[in-house]
């Protein structure tokens, strides 16, 4: 009974004067180092920008502005252009968001509305524990398991059916473009998926009360009712996909086949400016080569950063 | 309040308390005797990666005061942080040129410390071991004028082979590397087309339609063991670890030969007076020579800025040439021929501690 009394703290209100300068000091420092960590992080995203931009130098004067579309990549020569790669990053991407985007909202919309709900609560850990895989081990499975299966079944597959179409025409290599996207996507999917359920579930369940008793069916309420009103949200989840694939390294050059070029088919071997870095850069000897990689990392900076707002400026505009 | 709640409440605030306390003493404890190995860092090479981590590991056991942690992050690393001397020692398949070593900051020593061999890896079913090729026709495929295996040039050559008509998938690295400049060097050395339009280098433009690459030995071992009709490059050592299909080449004096010790080596017995300068053993022109062989090289400083520690490094080194060759056989490496070894002896020689 003493040792409670003895160490309860005075009531509120009733505080000696030291105590509340304390607390507003204690309250001063607390906001600053708030605001501090979030200027520290903007100052070393920009110090990372000044950074690259300082190390492509070199190659920003060299080749100026027709290294965005020069298709040319010789170290022996030393002629660079990032064609090729800003191909290969954005359809290698894009495809993957398509992919995943449907896969992943759909997988969503099961298990917050439909699921019974012992198995929503499994299902989706499960899916969450995909995110937790690291990358490596997506490559190791995409060049050994996935790879093979696109060979022979997918591939063929498609070039039988779709074939007329440009982009599945020509020879069927294992490691291509669609195997990199196929990985991308499931790389990417548990995010879309986790952050899609979340938001469905914070819809209050008023609404669809309301709209099952106007009659709606419970797909109508969920595509009608629920899905729209999670639109934003569902995009900012793509754009953080998006932006999750574009910058992926390992995974992506195990099973794209590393090549540098750009080619209508999927199923040509492709090159993402992330796989060409980490391939490249230790054996990277001359300056000249050195700052053209550089110079692609800058690029892959500013292509994340323009896709990704507008995204933003298209919720803005379109979206509510 | 009762007595098991006094006390579990004690217990809250000591349980941590004696952790953290555990945690110092561990971590005291185990300092002294970290303190008192020493520690010789290299980086460079992967290829010389399998070797030196057996090699140095076996040195630790018969000396348990001294480790040698080896960075495997590729040559271009491996002379970068040479030159800015962050390592001790720096590890390379291509020595540097007269740019990098004017960059380094001190007189630099290069010597041999192993030899490697590259075979022709193929995925052809039902087709075995032993494939015939010249060099002009490894250097066609390459070049993208021979696309499919039924092709006349390679069915010439192997005659009793039931060649299927399958296009060749051409694996070439995709990060750079020696394995790639021993390869491009050779091809450089067989192919006047292949000299002019694509040259040597660690990474190169590959001019086949069909050229994937790879990361790593694994990486093209792998994507030609994934992709049927595919042939690549890999160092002797994966080959052998993989138990691949891999081809005879015929050398300049026109006899096929299995990349092998005996073979490499005769490469490497050719150039008695290998030096930094003139190292390509490509190509030779001897009976048994195999023609896609290389050395890899060790970088040391002539005048170490630290001498107790420069004196630990060459003993390392000396006995890397020497006493520890023939642990490069276990590890499907080529031993250093005496004569180079003695060569090797002479470079260290010249530093000056």
């Amino acid at each position: 009974m003493s040792e409670r009394t003895a160490t309860a703290a005075p009531p509120a209100g009733i505080r000696p004067r030291s105590l509340r300068q304390l607390d507003r000091v204690a309250a001063a420092i607390f906001a600053a180092s708030l605001r501090g960590s979030c200027w520290v992080f903007l100052l070393v995203v920009a110090g990372l920008a000044a950074e690259l931009v300082w190390g492509a130098r070199l190659s920003l004067r060299t080749f100026g502005i027709g290294f965005l579309w020069s298709s040319q990549w010789n170290p022996v020569t030393e002629q660079f252009g990032a064609a090729p790669f800003i191909y290969g990053t954005v359809v290698s991407s894009g495809i993957a968001l398509v992919l995943a985007a449907s896969v992943g909202i759909l997988a969503a919309i099961y298990l917050a509305e439909f699921a019974p709900r012992r198995l929503g609560i499994y299902l989706g850990l499960l899916i969450e524990l995909l995110a937790a895989v690291p990358s490596i081990v997506y490559g190791l499975w995409g060049l050994f398991v996935l790879a093979p299966v696109v060979t022979t079944w997918i591939g063929p597959a498609l070039q039988a059916s779709f074939g007329f179409l440009p982009i599945f025409q020509g020879t069927i290599y294992g490691v291509n473009m669609l195997t990199a996207a196929l990985i991308l996507a499931l790389m990417i999917v548990p995010t879309i998926t986790a952050i899609t359920r979340d938001l469905i579930a914070a819809i209050p369940m008023r609404q669809r009360e309301a709209a099952l008793a106007l009659g709606a069916t419970p797909w109508e309420t969920a595509a009608k009712v629920v899905l729209p009103a999670v639109r934003r949200g569902i995009f900012g989840a793509c754009m953080l996909a998006f932006g999750r694939a574009l910058g992926e390294t390992i995974a992506t050059t195990m099973v794209i086949g590393n090549r540098p070029v750009i080619s209508a088919s999927l199923f040509a071997p492709g090159y993402t400016v992330a796989s060409v870095i980490a391939n490249e850069f230790t054996e990277a000897t001359s300056d000249l080569y050195l700052s053209a990689l550089i110079e692609l990392g800058l690029i892959l900076l500013v292509v994340s950063l323009l896709v990704i707002g507008l995204g933003r400026l298209m919720v803005r505009l379109f979206i509510r | 309040m009762t007595q098991a709640a006094t006390r579990s409440r004690r217990a809250r605030r000591t349980g941590p308390h004696l952790l953290s306390a555990g945690v110092l003493v561990g971590a005291l404890a185990m300092a002294p005797a970290a303190l008192a190995a020493t520690q010789i860092v290299g980086a460079g090479s992967t290829f010389d990666f399998p070797f030196f981590s057996k090699a140095f590991y076996d040195y630790t056991a018969k000396h348990p005061d001294v480790t040698v942690n080896y960075q495997s992050i590729g040559s271009g690393g491996g002379i970068q942080q040479f030159t800015a001397r962050t390592v001790d020692f720096g590890a390379t398949d291509v020595p540097m040129n007269a740019k990098e070593l004017a960059r380094a900051k001190g007189s630099v020593l290069q010597l041999p410390v192993t030899l490697g061999g590259e075979g022709i890896a193929y995925n052809l079913q039902g087709i075995a071991k032993g494939m015939r090729l010249t060099s002009e026709v490894i250097a066609d495929i390459y070049l993208g004028k021979i696309i499919k295996w039924d092709d006349p040039a390679i069915a010439k050559l192997n005659p009793g082979m039931k060649l299927p008509d399958m296009k060749i998938t051409v694996v070439h690295r995709s990060d750079g590397s020696g394995t790639t400049y021993i390869f491009t060097d050779f091809l450089s050395h067989v192919s006047p087309e292949w000299q002019q339009k694509v040259g040597t280098g660690k990474n190169v433009q590959w001019p086949a339609p069909s050229s994937i690459g790879g990361k790593g030995n694994e990486g093209v071992a792998g994507l030609v063991k994934q992709t049927p009709g595919a042939i690549g490059y890999v160092e002797l050592a994966y080959l052998l670890q993989n138990s691949m299909t891999y081809a005879e080449v015929q050398n300049k004096a026109g006899k096929y030969l299995y990349p092998a010790e005996n073979t490499v080596a005769a490469a490497a017995a050719t150039k008695p007076d290998v030096s930094a300068t003139n190292f390509s053993i490509v190509d030779t022109p001897c009976a048994e020579c195999y023609p896609i062989s290389g050395y890899s090289w060790v970088l040391l400083y002539q005048k170490p800025q630290d001498p107790a520690r420069g004196k630990l490094v060459k003993t390392i080194m000396t006995w890397l040439v020497t006493a520890a060759q023939p642990i490069a056989k276990t590890v499907d490496y080529v031993p250093l021929p005496e004569n180079v070894q003695q060569r090797a002896l002479g470079v260290l020689a010249k530093t000056e501690l």
